[in-house]
């Protein structure tokens, strides 16, 4: 029933090179020709066609890099992982140059040694080095260079560049950190198809910008956020709001009201020093308790709440609308980086999103209007923050029309991982020593189906559990819709729901996104229901997210979501008692005219910079 | 003491210009990839460099000119700075004392001037107009962008075949190219900069010549529209052989018996043979191109009717018609243009010139091809007569050199007045002494000398000085013609004439075999999409990764033209390919651009167009 449109897992890097691997593994290799080579004396043999770089490390020996990023940026172009082969004259990039029979590589021979370290020296020379106060500070791949390096002195005249940017845009971007190793510009291009960034200037002053010399705000920039999880030092990075938040916990007046995403409790202890069951979810509500939040809540209590609203507006299209062509596929609209990327390379499609608010929003609604009600607080007291593994999300909760519950924005502030783990270490908070504690009730209460909705394919397994209830009048088998999982990026199934063929999509990355609607507006596919993640893998690996160079990171916080869901004693939306309470005592059902007014959205109502 | 030392290079002189010419060599073939203003910049540096520094605007104004010109790079300058560099420049270049000092300001205010709109550029959005970095300079080199790296390597690996096929992705006509292409991509081969650049067209001529059987490009399936193509040379048939790719029923009308255009009337077959330029044209219209032969549109079919019948009409013909000297006698017997010999040899009625003295006016290719040809027709001596000096001839090199090898006498500044008639036939031509003097528009004018007129006795005088395109049937028809040329848009179309294209010699006037190929791909693209199509012509191959190979130093292999033991009736071509080993060796100089420097960042590779 499922196929997997594309195999080559396009769009997580590091994940087709695992997979040709693999591969390579199950059907024994016979075929292919295999070289021998030493690296520093160690005899290694590999496929041909296999980087310098690789072979390296299949003989035990990393060589160190800086701007390769695996199947996106294979350029060459930082000159650190050159290395020196016997009989020849001029150094070698490891990282983007194949293996000869016979080669002898030399990966710290006084020439490479001397070209690596002084090569970073230059880069450094160029870069504005404010380690102190820098986010990137620990986690920068060129101070982790030059640590390794031993690089002590600066030998060579300064020379930093400065260029102006719109600091209260959610991307920020400082010249005088860019090491010009050409990621943003590929993972922009290659991974997410908006290509907003280019090489600008020439020889000397080359450097990076927005293509055409567009102001960022100006451009068709998704804010996904994946230039700045793969941007190895310090010069892309998010805005940071962790300010506002201190600013309100500190006012006696504000009732501080903060959600947590499903994806942020996968990756939130990585920087701290957790391994992945120290980090649950239940350590962070300690932690942010600890700080003085006054109501922590789950994210997920809103996904569920999206999967009945969602789920009933495509029943809905279903009944009413099927054969009539526009109203087919109906796509999620949870992703605010997606629904950016549509409204901006593909307005004509705007009418296909389902008007269904994302949860971050629902909840910001419900927060200042429900949840208000029920505690008695007056919701202009009422501040609402979200922490989130997305940059967009900092941009969708600003939309001026977000406000439904007519108290000022529905979520106030929106931070990042990376932020929320920032407040924590500033709130010198010793996460290691904390008890885990429950969330704060009712809307702390969140189903299986619920926290999948952080990985690629979850909100598509999420809905079809609920809507085979809707339909059928009884529960599915949970994992009955499992094959929407994996990291693939563009995944096709078809599902029988009481008789009715029922065919969905699901892709993420938005490069993946392009190829599926390119596919839909040639007529060679066509679907019911498509979801769509703008971040490769999901918002597992959002722009948000810890940043961390190992390419397993995304399935491994896939691992950790699918395990919490597989734990979960509720994996039905409809069956969240929460859910359930809030639509007996406020919302009344799915699509009702309160649901309309707080749980959905014109996306009409307001305008990427180019929007026809 | 001595008074005066016998004179030696010292040393560091001769170190001087070595460093002066290895400078020289990269700059040439590095044009395609600098920003001007940057160029500007730094050129002002070097010539400064050059300074004594004891005048004035040569010591300190080459510093400020330079120091200015780096402000508009920071992105620093405003538009004053650049009225602030125009009037710099002008003084350093009108006081400086010598040619230091005002070659380098004129050189400032003519960059300044040529490229005001990078200099706006750099100062308002902080970088240059061009923002298309040539990532592969021979490629981009190339009017039709042929995958020359791709090519390279496949013949490295030696698969001739492939590299034939990735070839006609781009450009259909691999074979007629590799004997006869101008090879622009030459001018801008990075191997220039290590020691000479690459012989491309050698490689692919060879590639042409050992590739075995037949391929079969990928081909759209059929849409059912029909395009006429007026002409077969190269720009039509180009145009027509992508158009049957992408599905579509191209067919080509061409006023002659025969296909092939200047290819087959411009290029005499000892550069060009018949056999292979046959064997390559019947190779394409097999693709699905339909021919009317002997059809003349603009007389025997008119445009109107063309746009009646079909759904899009590509006008591709040649420049047929000569330009004429404008002297007494003319009109006399023995007096032949340029096309109507190369014609005639082209429908193979070969003229006989057994004994006959042949006088050729002109000194670019065409020239060159008659007065080779005269020799092969039996004339008993060729003399070719040109204006201006032989460095001034704008044939190429090689083809002055292979005329004067096979027996042509060239004489130089001489300009003809009048030709004697005796009876109606030619007696001889006038021709008055030249010298030469002024430089005007990039080129030396020549004037009469203070001598007498010489006259050359002969019996066929072949007038090569130009040709013109006769668009006159298509303008009554009511195409925009300009300067004689027909008019049309950077996507080829004809302007007020919807689904009419144009492009080749009959718009640009007579260019290379390349620039009508591109021209002709252009429009094909441009064809497609407005019969409402995207295709994509493309070619599945891969070509082998790139293999670090370090830096050596390699002289390049030429192709050789061997001594012709018998020349009259010897139309067999003279040009000798490069040998196996000298084409595997050749092919593994290049630097494969494609993987190595900026072709790394976006791939190095257009899969398709």
């Amino acid at each position: 029933m499922v196929k997997h449109v594309d195999k080559g897992l396009k769009g997580i890097p590091g994940t087709a090179f695992e997979a040709a691997n693999e591969a390579a593994q199950a059907t024994g290799a016979a075929q292919a020709a295999f070289v021998t080579l030493t690296v520093d004396d160690r005899e290694v043999s590999v496929h041909e066609n296999t980087t310098i770089l690789d072979a390296a490390h299949k003989a035990g020996i990393e060589i160190p890099t800086l701007c390769y990023l695996r199947e996106v940026n294979e350029v060459g172009s930082c000159r650190v992982c050159v290395v020196e082969l016997a009989g020849e004259n001029q150094l070698v990039a490891a990282c983007n140059n194949v293996v000869r029979d016979g080669m002898e590589v030399r990966t710290n021979s006084p020439l490479a040694r001397r070209a690596r370290k002084l090569n970073v020296e230059l880069l450094l020379s160029q870069h504005d080095v404010q380690c102190t106060s820098c986010v990137r500070s620990g986690n920068c791949t060129l101070q982790a260079l030059s640590n390794d390096l031993n690089i002590l002195d600066a030998r060579f005249e300064k020379n930093v560049r400065t260029a102006a940017w719109e600091k209260s845009f959610p991307l920020i971007r400082d010249e005088g950190k860019c090491v010009k190793c050409l990621r943003c510009v590929n993972v922009c291009e290659k991974v997410q198809a908006c290509a907003i960034w280019d090489v600008r200037g020439r020889a000397t002053r080359s450097t990076i910008g927005v293509k055409g010399a567009l102001p960022i705000e100006e451009s068709n920039c998704a804010l996904c956020g994946q230039c700045i999880v793969n941007c190895p030092t310090g010069a892309l990075r998010t805005r940071d709001d962790t300010d506002r938040v201190l600013e309100a916990l500190a006012d006696p007046d504000k009732v501080c009201v903060v959600q947590i995403a499903p994806a942020v409790r996968a990756a939130w202890g990585e920087s701290l020093g957790l391994s992945h069951e120290q980090a649950t979810v239940k350590r962070l509500v300690a932690a942010l308790r600890t700080m003085g939040f006054d109501y922590i809540f789950d994210t997920d209590f809103s996904a569920d709440l999206t999967i009945m609203e969602e789920g009933s507006e495509f029943l809905e299209r279903l009944g009413t609308g099927a054969g009539d062509g526009t109203a087919f596929p109906m796509f999620t609209s949870c992703c605010p980086g997606w629904v950016r990327y549509l409204k901006g390379h593909h307005p004509e499609l705007i009418d296909q999103l389902s008007s269904a608010k994302s949860p971050q929003q629902m909840f910001g609604a419900v927060m200042k209007s429900y949840h208000a009600e029920n505690i008695g607080v007056d919701p202009e007291r009422i501040f609402s923050i979200s922490i989130m593994p997305c940059v967009a999300k900092k941009h969708e909760c600003a939309i001026p029309c977000m406000d439904d519950a007519g108290a000022g924005p529905d979520v106030d502030v929106v931070l990042t991982t990376r932020e929320a783990v920032r407040l924590i270490r500033a709130g010198h908070v010793n996460v290691h020593a904390l008890e885990e504690e429950e969330f704060d009730q009712p809307l702390g209460i969140g189903t299986g189906a619920g926290v999948i909705f952080g990985v690629t394919g979850g909100v598509m397994e999420a809905a079809l559990r609920s809507a085979h209830f809707l339909v059928t009048g009884s529960n599915p088998d949970p994992d009955a819709f499992a094959e929407v999982r994996g990291l693939y990026g563009w995944k096709e199934a078809t599902f029988n729901l009481a008789g009715t063929e029922l065919k969905v999509a699901v892709a993420s990355g938005l490069a993946n996104t392009e190829r599926l609607l390119d596919a839909l507006a040639r007529g060679e596919v066509s679907y019911h229901f498509v979801e769509i993640m703008a971040c490769p893998g999901g918002c597992a690996n959002g722009g948000g997210q810890t940043i961390s160079e190992n390419a397993a990171k995304v399935s491994t916080r896939s691992r950790v979501i699918y395990g919490l869901d597989a734990h979960s004693d509720l994996r039905f939306s409809h069956e969240n008692p929460a859910v359930a309470a809030c639509y007996a005592d406020y919302l009344e059902k799915p699509l009702s005219e309160r649901a309309h007014h707080l749980l959905h959205t014109d996306h009409r109502a307001w305008s990427m910079p180019h929007e026809k | 003491m001595t008074r005066i030392q016998v004179y030696e290079k010292s040393y560091g002189q001769e170190r001087m210009e070595d460093a002066y010419a290895q400078l020289a060599g990269g700059l040439d073939v590095g044009a395609l990839t600098s920003c001007p203003v940057e160029l500007a910049a730094a050129a002002v540096k070097l010539m400064g460099a050059q300074s004594c520094g004891k005048c004035t605007p040569c010591r300190v104004g080459l510093a400020q000119l330079e120091a200015l010109v780096e402000q508009v790079l920071d992105g620093t300058a405003t538009r004053e700075v650049l009225d602030l560099i125009a009037e710099l420049a002008e003084v350093v270049a009108t006081s400086s004392d010598c040619a230091v000092g005002y070659e380098a300001g004129a050189f400032v205010l003519t960059a300044l001037k040529g490229f005001y709109d990078d200099f706006v550029s750099h100062i308002e959005n902080g970088d240059c107009t061009a923002d298309a970095f040539a990532p592969v300079p021979c490629v981009e080199g190339c009017p039709a962008h042929v995958d020359i790296p791709g090519y390279m390597a496949l013949v490295q690996a030696g698969r001739y075949r492939d590299a034939i096929g990735l070839v006609r992705k781009d450009n259909p006509f691999a074979v007629a190219c590799g004997l006869i292409c101008e090879h622009p991509c030459e001018l801008y081969c990075r191997r220039g900069m290590v020691d000479d650049v690459l012989n491309i067209r050698g490689i692919k001529r060879f590639a042409a010549d050992h590739s075995d059987g037949d391929y079969q490009p990928p081909a759209a399936e059929p849409t059912g529209k029909r395009v006429a193509v007026v002409g077969s040379g190269p720009a039509g048939l180009t145009c027509a052989y992508y158009l049957a790719l992408m599905g579509h029923s191209p067919v080509v009308f061409e006023q002659r018996e025969r296909l092939g255009g200047m290819l087959r009337y411009g290029i005499p077959s000892y550069r060009l043979p018949r056999e292979a330029l046959d064997a390559e044209i019947a190779w394409l219209t097999s693709q699905g191109i339909e021919t009317r032969l002997g059809t003349a549109v603009g007389t025997d079919v008119r445009l109107a009717e063309l746009r009646e019948e079909f759904d899009a009409v590509y006008l591709a013909f040649g420049a047929h018609s000569d330009n004429r000297l404008g002297i007494a006698g003319e009109d006399a017997a023995g007096v032949l243009s340029a096309v109507e010999l190369l014609r005639a040899i082209g429908d193979e009625q070969l003229p006989d010139l057994s004994g006959k003295r042949v006088v050729v006016v002109g000194g670019g290719n065409v020239a060159m091809d008659c007065a080779r040809s005269a020799l092969r027709l039996g004339a008993e001596s060729v003399t070719v007569a040109y204006r201006r000096r032989k460095l001034d001839m704008t044939a190429q090199t090689a083809e002055i050199e292979a005329a004067v090898a096979e027996g042509c006498k060239l004489l130089e500044l001489h300009a003809p007045v009048s030709i004697d008639v005796s009876g109606q036939e030619v007696a001889g031509l006038v021709l008055q002494p030249q010298a030469i003097g002024e430089i005007a528009g990039g080129r030396a004018k020549p004037h009469a000398a203070d001598a007498a007129p010489l006259t050359l006795a002969c019996d066929l005088v072949v007038v090569a000085i130009g040709q013109r395109i006769d668009a006159s049937s298509f303008e009554s028809e009511g195409v925009e013609l300009q300067r004689g040329m027909i008019v049309s848009t950077p996507k080829a179309e004809v302007p007020g004439m919807e689904g009419v294209y144009a492009g080749g010699d009959c718009v640009s006037g007579p260019l290379t075999v390349i620039r009508a190929v591109a021209a002709g791909k252009a429009a094909a693209a441009s064809i497609d999409s407005y019969l409402g199509f995207d295709h994509r012509v493309s070619f599945d191959i891969e070509v082998p990764t790139a293999m670090f190979k370090g830096r050596a130093y390699c002289a390049r292999s030429n192709m050789t033209e061997p001594a012709i033991e018998t020349i009259n009736g010897n139309f067999a071509l003279v040009e000798a390919g490069l040998r196996p080993e000298e084409a595997a060796q050749e092919s593994a100089r290049c630097l494969r651009c494609d993987h190595f420097g900026r072709g790394a960042f976006r791939g190095g590779r257009s899969l398709q167009w």
